[in-house]
């Protein structure tokens, strides 16, 4: 129940429906084998429809309407009812030269690698102190990031928010204690603490994925080539450097892609520390931004000429990770 | 000799403190939601729920919002795990048990899918919800919410079939079963356990769902469990939070979804990182 279980899912390619033709054949090979080839074809297509209709109509129709809205305009007067007129690639073009726009673009991209990169560099660090530590300790640590990691985000929202709090929150209490002029400072008044803050946040939600993740990479290292290399005169840094990380390689660029991927939509986080005191404007990332064009005033064209963008930009992140994930399946 | 066993000593004692520090918003949160008010407006935290009680909770609980927040989560959870597993489970055995034209098409398209961000999307459905009349509907929120977790269940769900070697059916079919018997008698038992973890899946992701539902559901009265959280914090940006109680109302949301975790914790990430840690 500790350890995380690498391999469940992952079905070996031979067994089940390996090879080639139609499984739904009748096995009485005299009984009508035109119609059971028919129907073997037909069922498939069937037993898919349901994900089909339902995935075009709660995401694909959305996703024509914003690319379609993504070229209007959306102003005043369309909020008393006129149509919205087309404007073509205005929408796109303010994204790069708006300094508005592009400052919230900008730091979304910035908030995502930094994120990103220190989630993987901590995880990395505590897969390597899990397999350097005895194993009781190992499945203390590990218990600790699986409750993190197992926590409602909305509830671990509220308890960061507490923690930061610029009246009772313990973060002042304690920094106060050690010299620090903290008290009552409001760490989420300003834009730059604000984002240590978050993602301070994110990175402690999202450690535990990544840290349980690249341990069980690491356990399948193999120890001989390790100990040969040991006996061929190689430092610790040395091994780390040319055998681990090389082998471990696929784990560590799935788990950086998918922190990338992650990171860029983060909204929950922000939108809650908004919430308890955060400056709306000078904090918004892509996904505050769109929420406030769109509910809050109203400017569907700009928000959905961003939300293009941000869908085009994880597509093409996707892409390599869902390609990799493919290879496992042919 | 002696440097070794002074290094495991520090490498252990800084796994423990990390262990603390991943652990203490989750301790923290539990110890607050013991403690009266007065423990936690003074000046001095208070590290141990000594003298606590479960008063916050009782004030939780009787709380008509709560009430009403938690019937429209299971609600919406339920229909959308009940929705989600019967879509998927027809989706996996199609790509599972079936060689058909599109098929691999279909596994990318559900892939891609699955790695949309709802943040790049709420503004259009928000849009579509308004305009068929969804908006605060239970049924209109896990509609999304299904199509959000069908692609990742069917991925689940489709090991697990494939799981299930065919010939298994088959031989119940040479022992004279039809072929909708030897599936009902063989093939369904044996994916119990399959479908139980895709259905946690399902339920943990509609459970604490916060973006689309805060987009879906505007209404005060139509506001899920997340939502009704998130306007404790809004109350404490201007005044005094009774922090007790938003604690206790965190651990009651939080507790179920920790259990249910913990049960399906492998499965779900040897499905995301798939073949990469394997041996």
């Amino acid at each position: 129940m500790s350890a995380p279980q690498p391999v469940i899912v992952t079905d070996e390619p031979a067994t089940g429906s390996g090879s080639g033709g139609p499984r739904a054949e009748s096995p009485a090979p005299a009984a009508l084998p035109a119609r059971a080839k028919r129907r073997g074809r037909r069922v498939p297509l069937l037993l898919i429809v349901p994900t089909l209709a339902l995935l075009v109509v709660a995401l694909g129709y959305p996703v024509c309407w914003q690319l379609a809205t993504s070229f209007k305009h959306f102003g005043m007067l369309q909020q008393f009812g006129q149509p919205p007129e087309w404007v073509g690639l205005d929408n796109y073009k303010a994204i790069v030269t708006d300094p508005d726009l592009w400052a919230v673009v900008a730091r979304s991209i910035a908030f995502c690698l930094v994120s990103a990169l220190t989630t993987v560099a901590i995880g990395g660090g505590l897969a390597l102190l899990m397999q350097a530590v005895g194993r009781v300790t190992r499945i203390i640590l590990q218990l600790a990031l699986l409750l993190a990691w197992a926590m409602p985000v909305v509830a671990s929202m509220t308890v960061w928010v507490w923690l930061v709090d610029w009246r009772r929150g313990l973060l002042n209490w304690l920094l106060v204690r050690l010299g620090v002029d903290a008290e009552g400072h409001n760490w989420l008044a300003e834009p730059l603490s604000f984002f240590v803050v978050a993602a301070v946040i994110v990175v402690w939600m999202s450690v535990p994925f990544v840290a349980l993740s690249i341990y069980a990479g690491l356990t399948q290292v193999s120890t001989e080539v390790l100990e040969a290399a040991q006996i061929d005169g190689a430092g610790g840094w040395q091994r780390l450097r040319y055998i681990i990380v090389p082998l471990i390689a696929p784990v560590l660029s799935i788990v950086l892609l998918l922190q990338l991927i992650w990171d860029l939509r983060v909204f929950t986080q922000i939108k809650i520390l908004q919430d308890a005191g955060g400056v709306a404007n000078e904090t918004d990332l892509l996904g505050t931004f769109v929420y406030r064009l769109g509910t809050g005033a109203g400017d569907f064209g700009t928000a959905s000429a961003v939300s293009v963008f941000m869908l085009a930009l994880t597509v093409a992140l996707s892409w390599y990770y869902v390609r990799s994930i493919m290879k496992e399946e042919s | 000799m002696r440097a070794k066993t002074v290094r495991t000593g520090l490498l252990t004692a800084l796994a423990i403190v990390l262990a603390l520090a991943w652990a203490f918003p989750v301790y923290w949160m539990v110890n607050s939601s013991l403690l009266p008010n007065v423990a936690l407006q003074s000046t001095t935290p208070t590290f141990l729920p000594f003298g606590g009680s479960f008063d916050n909770f009782r004030a939780v609980i009787s709380d008509p919002g709560f009430l009403s927040a938690i019937g429209i989560s299971l609600a919406v959870t339920l229909t959308t795990v009940a929705a989600a597993l019967f879509i998927a489970f027809l989706g996996a055995l199609a790509i599972s048990r079936f060689r058909f034209r599109g098929r691999r098409s279909f596994i990318l398209a559900l892939l891609l899918i699955q790695m949309l961000p709802a943040e790049g999307l709420f503004i259009a459905q928000y849009k579509m919800m308004s305009s068929l009349g969804l908006l605060n509907n239970v049924i209109g929120l896990a509609i999304l919410y299904t199509a959000a977790v069908v692609p990742f269940t069917v991925w689940m769900l489709r090991g697990f079939v494939a799981g299930v070697p065919v010939e298994l059916e088959e031989a119940a079919m040479v022992d004279g079963l039809s072929r909708t018997q030897a599936f009902l008698r063989i093939t369904f038992p044996l994916l119990a356990p399959g479908l139980v973890a895709s259905g946690v899946y399902a339920f943990l992701q509609a459970w604490n769902e916060f973006t689309v539902a805060l987009v879906v559901m505007t209404e005060q009265q139509a506001r899920t469990l997340p939502l009704w959280l998130r306007g404790f914090v809004q109350a404490s940006a201007t005044r005094e939070t009774d922090w007790g109680q938003v604690m206790a109302a965190s651990t009651l949301v939080a507790v179920p979804v920790i259990i249910f975790f913990l049960v399906v914790q492998g499965r779900m990430s040897s499905g995301l990182v798939g073949g990469a840690v394997k041996g």
